[in-house]
């Protein structure tokens, strides 16, 4: 028995949908022919749905994207599921772990913990919208540099997170290690670690993670 | 998640129209506590209406020399607040040390105090609870109930209110503004908003049905040394064991409220009045009537000495 809505709550469902999404990838089969991958809530097919499908747009990566969905579509379902921007993750599903963090304008947010139909007219930035393979973000280029993750998974969340991060201590917002509170608060280690912890890594590349955003906020100080 | 439909009215006219017409809808603002419900059919309302599009998202002053926070502020924005950050400090460090960066994002002021306890056999649909479905008993008493509650808990229920801000809204004397389905207005000071669990967990605060917060006003400053000291199983992201605000002034008076032990933050004045005295003889008067549990009997040293530590951060 352990607290919900702590990271180390981490579901079965992880695992299952990992080794569906690696058996889709080895046996080439379209992602398309599998609702199942992701373990969508609902699932990505909803023609079964007794309910009247709701129309949104928002904006996304700097496109806008209309959608037609089952009420009950997160956000991060509607960004894998259904724009096929797999490059966010699904990691617990219950805000736990970080892995499925986006910018909704400026900010960081879960995307599994928010509405589709409740993003109508909103920016949201994927890590497909900070960097491509060409032409990385700083981020992105300093988490090579500095092996910031092993398996991968968390990484496009701590990414988008360890960005908006940055932009929060810029923006003068304190965090629970901040010693003044009205003082402006520093780029150190204990602050980089206490503003991530909402990112879990389970390959345990803090270190590495820390050395790379130090980097790029020392750069953009 | 079971179906619902979803609006979004613009004013609080239209919400209020709207709770009358489906009974059982609920509000949504930043949805990290409600969604994850509703994900685990814990909650499965059959209409949401989303609170966002009606205002609400301001810090003002009030004609008292205090605060009014809209009920859909950010947490995050709360925290950060200059004027909550100088004369509020409690607020802002109890914010702080509660869920992550994103969470705060989303979360909002009237959310947080109404979030639901993370109690596991709440969250365990195969496990009895009389919070969660009435009448089925409680799987925590006399199960695991380490991070329960100590004071204020019954034969039916011995969970704990899961907010930090609560807290600190709390010790500051909060006042809760809300706007009920027929559109009268009331002013709910925070010390009458929730409820011991009692033979009905699974009512929480002494809200209506349909009614909907929209301020949460803060009295004028008060001074003093502001502190918020939380203990949990790890120094981030995790919720109390034990926690306690603390507002001490010079002369070694002040107030003082505890989290992570009760079904509602824990505020005494008698306990207050013994702040001169010290830790041991204020959590001898917080914790008097006090009944740990199997697991959690090490809560009642724990708020001894968090007290300890938190006055003597207090004195800086």
């Amino acid at each position: 028995m352990k607290n919900l809505h702590e990271p180390d709550q981490m579901r079965g469902d992880f695992e299952l949908t990992r080794r569906e999404f690696i058996v889709a990838g080895t046996a080439a089969v379209a992602l398309t022919a599998l609702p199942g991958v992701g373990r969508a809530q609902p699932a990505a097919t909803t023609s079964q749905s007794a309910l009247p499908l709701t129309k949104v747009s928002f904006n996304v990566n700097g496109k806008l994207r209309e959608l037609e969905l089952d009420s009950r579509t997160t956000l991060l379902d509607a960004l894998r599921e259904h724009l096929h921007l797999t490059g966010t993750k699904k990691g617990c599903d219950h805000g736990q772990c970080g892995a499925c963090t986006v910018h909704i304008g400026e900010r960081r947010m879960n995307s599994c913990l928010t509405l589709a139909v409740m993003q109508q007219g909103a920016s949201v930035t994927t890590i497909e919208g900070l960097g491509t393979p060409e032409n990385l973000h700083p981020m992105q280029a300093a988490f090579v540099k500095h092996d910031g993750y092993q398996c991968g998974y968390c990484t496009s969340g701590q990414i988008c997170s360890a960005v908006a991060m940055l932009r929060e201590i810029k923006a003068g917002i304190p965090c629970h290690v901040t010693s003044d509170l009205t003082a402006r608060p520093q780029l150190t280690a204990a602050e980089i670690r206490e503003r991530m912890s909402g990112n879990l890594c389970r390959c345990g590349a803090y270190a590495n993670i820390v050395d790379a955003i130090t980097e790029v906020g020392g750069k953009s100080a | 998640m079971k179906p619902f439909t979803y609006e979004k009215p613009r004013t609080p006219a239209e919400a209020a129209a709207a709770t009358a017409r489906h009974p059982g809808a609920k509000f949504i603002a930043g949805g990290t506590n409600l969604l994850d419900l509703m994900k685990l059919e814990i909650e499965a309302p059959g209409h949401l209406i989303d609170v966002n599009g009606l205002g609400f998202d301001q810090i003002e002053a009030t004609p008292e020399g205090g605060l009014g926070i809209g009920a859909l502020v950010r947490n995050t924005d709360l925290a950060a607040d200059e004027r909550v950050r100088r004369d509020y400090a409690v607020l802002s460090r109890a914010l702080l040390a509660g869920a992550s960066g994103q969470l705060r994002n989303a979360a909002t002021t009237a959310g947080n105090l109404l979030q639901r306890t993370r109690c596991p056999y709440f969250y365990d649909t195969n496990q009895p609870c009389n919070k969660r479905q009435p009448g089925t008993g409680c799987g925590a008493i006399g199960g695991v109930n380490r991070q329960h509650a100590i004071l204020g808990s019954s034969t039916a229920c011995i969970a704990t209110h899961p907010s930090d801000m609560a807290v600190a809204m709390r010790v500051l004397d909060a006042t809760i503004q809300t706007v009920r389905a027929d559109g009268a207005t009331r002013r709910i000071p925070i010390a009458d908003f929730y409820r011991l669990p009692g033979d009905t967990p699974n009512v929480e605060n002494t809200l209506q049905p349909g009614e909907l917060i929209t301020h949460v006003t803060l009295p004028k400053p008060v001074g003093g040394a502001h502190v918020y000291y939380k203990v949990r199983d790890r120094s981030s992201y995790a919720f109390a064991l034990v926690s306690v605000a603390a507002i001490v002034q010079r002369d070694g008076t002040g107030r003082v409220a505890l989290g992570g032990v009760a079904h509602m933050p824990w505020r005494i004045e008698a306990a207050e009045a013994e702040l001169p005295q010290g830790a041991k003889a204020v959590a001898t008067k917080l914790l008097a009537g006090a009944k740990p549990t199997e697991h959690n009997a090490f809560k009642v040293p724990l708020v001894e000495r968090t007290l300890a530590a938190a006055l003597l951060e207090a004195k800086g």
